[in-house]
């Protein structure tokens, strides 16, 4: 078995040398008319990576390592599947389109070794050995391709979350973040980033944190709001909270934190009152006295 | 008694106010050597306000924030008010989340809403010609 | 974040030897690690997971171990206030060697299992230790200058923290934050 193996294997590598070109003319029209391609890759590309991967199976083949083993095991071999899947799980292709990217390279390889043997024996023992082969490839291009997903996933979670909390501009130098529904600890967290970064950028002296439409939090979420109120007043502004429920209020209460310091108002009409009033004296963080003269601010 | 080395932080005198800040690359050393410099010259300048820009500023860790709070209460005993002004996003969160509270350091957005607060304006328009009508 | 960005992030994340390691990285915790030394280029996955080591022996190098946290904390994917909060917990631990263990060394390692990106932190030295971590821990402990939040800070500004110590022993903290977003 291993003699016909290994001799299996040099006519595959044979065929991958010799027939290089023509093997991936094969693949890439294989893979063309079973439309398994996004519209996003080009022929030219899809080439391109035809012929990196035909070249690393040949590199791979010319080895010893097991069949099995030798996508996982090449580092070029392993690293061009992974590639490829990658730019497939980005591009938005179907995990079906995906495996049978990589599959469909069998029918490829299979047709090029038809034309250096016609025993039919040894033709069995070639399906056998590419099937193995690309199998492996098959599997770990699945795998590639759902971790890219979740990438993909991940990213646009984000995405969704920053655009849910906007931050708002509702007066010279006021901003408001007006937050609905439930807050978790990651959204709290997008919406003091965004809320400082908008703080810095728009020169703000007030931030409103409006959450009416808040039903309840849990401490983390609380301890989280007390947080961005901190983090606001180390920037050199103000932070107003409005319309706190009272399960909410509750919850900071349990907390346990000195509310004495935190500036809250039931409406984000109140707030923004408050806020104009504040926007009136001179911007300093904490415990501000006022001067005598109101800064001219244009 | 020795002078304080100098850091190479820039201290400038704006009237009755001192202007300097702190930079990224600063180590411990000249960071204290910042802090004997600042405080002599709040002396001998009679300064009576003191703008800190931080801007530059990366991280603040538990050593900086020490700096800074110490600065604070040594300038006040010595009758100066200090701003820190300028701190970044980021670097408030951080501090925050490690649990600093920068207690009694007054803060303001940036080195100009900081001045403002130490009583320097920026003028509306350039100064006119003395006796001019005022609103 | 824009599509060129994506491919070179992802790059990454289909190193050879991620998998492999990640599962390893799950069953056995950094405290199993043999010395550091012997690591580099021990294997095939020598590259998967980086990981680079820093003397902390004088004020500098207390400079030096911000720069390249930082540089890791880019390499990661960490937005900038992840990268601010990591560079801060090392800050904070590379000075506790430095001034409470008399000089030590930071180790800084990528972690990539499964996709997942995060950064590791090894802060390791040959001081006096730490009689009681409970009470280190706890805010306002202090035995030298800082203000006492050097290992309770770092704890709260990573996802994991373990600390090892014992009168005598040196003390060895490892600290990992994740790019979850």
């Amino acid at each position: 078995m291993n003699t016909s193996e290994s001799s299996v294997r040099d006519r595959l590598c044979e065929a991958l040398r010799d027939r290089e070109e023509e093997i991936a003319d094969r693949w890439v029209r294989l893979q063309l008319e079973q439309a398994v391609l996004s519209t996003d890759m080009s022929e030219h590309e899809v080439r391109e990576e035809a012929d990196l991967l035909i070249s690393a199976l040949a590199a791979g083949l010319a080895s010893d390592v097991p069949v099995e083993r030798l996508v996982t095991s090449r580092n070029d071999l392993r690293r061009t599947v992974i590639e490829l899947s990658l730019r497939r799980a980005r591009a938005g292709a179907s995990p079906t389109a995906t495996s049978l990217a990589v599959l469909s390279l069998k029918e490829a390889l299979l047709t090029a070794v038809q034309y250096t043997t016609r025993d039919s024996a040894e033709l069995f023992s070639a399906a056998i050995l590419i099937n193995r082969l690309l199998d492996a490839a098959g599997v770990l291009s699945f795998e590639t391709y759902v971790e890219g997903r979740e990438e993909v996933i991940q990213r646009q979670s984000r995405q969704l979350l920053e655009v849910s909390t906007p931050v708002v501009r509702l007066w010279r130098h006021v901003l408001a973040v007006p937050l609905i529904g439930t807050l978790d600890t990651a959204r709290t967290q997008v919406v003091m980033e965004s809320l400082l970064q908008a703080i810095q950028d728009n020169e703000a002296q007030v931030a409103i944190i409006d959450i009416t439409g808040v039903p309840a939090v849990d401490t983390a979420v609380a301890q989280h709001l007390m947080h961005t109120v901190n983090a606001v007043r180390l920037m050199g502004a103000d932070c107003v909270i409005s319309g706190i429920r009272p399960p909410i209020a509750q919850t900071i209460a349990q907390l346990g934190i000195d509310l004495s310091t935190i500036l809250t108002r039931a409406t984000l009409a109140d707030a923004l009152a408050a806020a104009i009033r504040l926007t009136d004296q001179p911007a300093v963080g904490s415990g501000a006295s006022a001067s005598p003269d109101r800064p001219v601010t244009e | 008694m020795t002078p304080p080395r100098p850091t190479g932080v820039p201290i400038l005198r704006l009237g009755d106010v001192l202007v300097t800040g702190l930079l990224n690359e600063l180590d411990d050393t000249s960071a204290l050597a910042f802090t004997a410099e600042l405080t002599e010259r709040i002396v001998s300048d009679g300064a009576r306000g003191v703008l800190i820009d931080i801007s530059r500023l990366e991280i603040i860790d538990s050593f900086v924030a020490r700096t800074l709070t110490e600065l604070t209460t040594m300038a006040r005993l010595l009758g100066a008010r200090v701003i820190v002004a300028g701190m970044r996003p980021a670097v408030a969160i951080t501090l925050v989340e490690l649990g600093l509270r920068l207690t009694g350091v007054e803060t303001a957005l940036n080195a100009e809403q900081g001045l403002t607060a130490l009583g320097w304006q920026r003028m509306p328009h350039p100064p006119g010609p003395p006796g001019k009508a005022r609103p | 974040m824009m599509p060129g960005d994506a491919l070179t992030a992802g790059a990454q994340v289909g190193r050879p030897g991620v998998r492999a390691r990640g599962g390893a990285e799950a069953a056995a915790p950094s405290s199993a690690h043999a010395p550091v030394y012997g690591e580099a280029g021990a294997g095939p996955d020598a590259d998967a997971e980086r990981s680079s080591r820093y003397e902390v022996r004088c004020e500098e190098d207390l400079l030096t171990v911000r720069h390249a946290v930082r540089e890791a904390t880019v390499r990661a994917g960490f937005g900038i206030v992840d990268q601010t909060r990591v560079v801060t917990a090392a800050s904070e631990l590379a000075r506790n060697a430095y001034v409470h263990g008399g000089g030590g060394t930071l180790e800084v390692r990528l972690l990539a299992p499964g996709g997942r990106r995060g950064l590791r932190l090894t802060v390791r030295d040959e001081g006096p230790g730490i009689p009681d971590v409970e009470t280190a821990l706890q805010d306002g402990f202090t035995t030298g200058s800082g203000l006492g939040h050097g290992l309770g800070g770092a704890r709260r500004l990573m996802h994991d923290f373990q600390v090892r110590t014992a009168p005598g022993r040196g003390t060895t903290v490892v600290v990992t934050r994740w790019n979850d977003r």
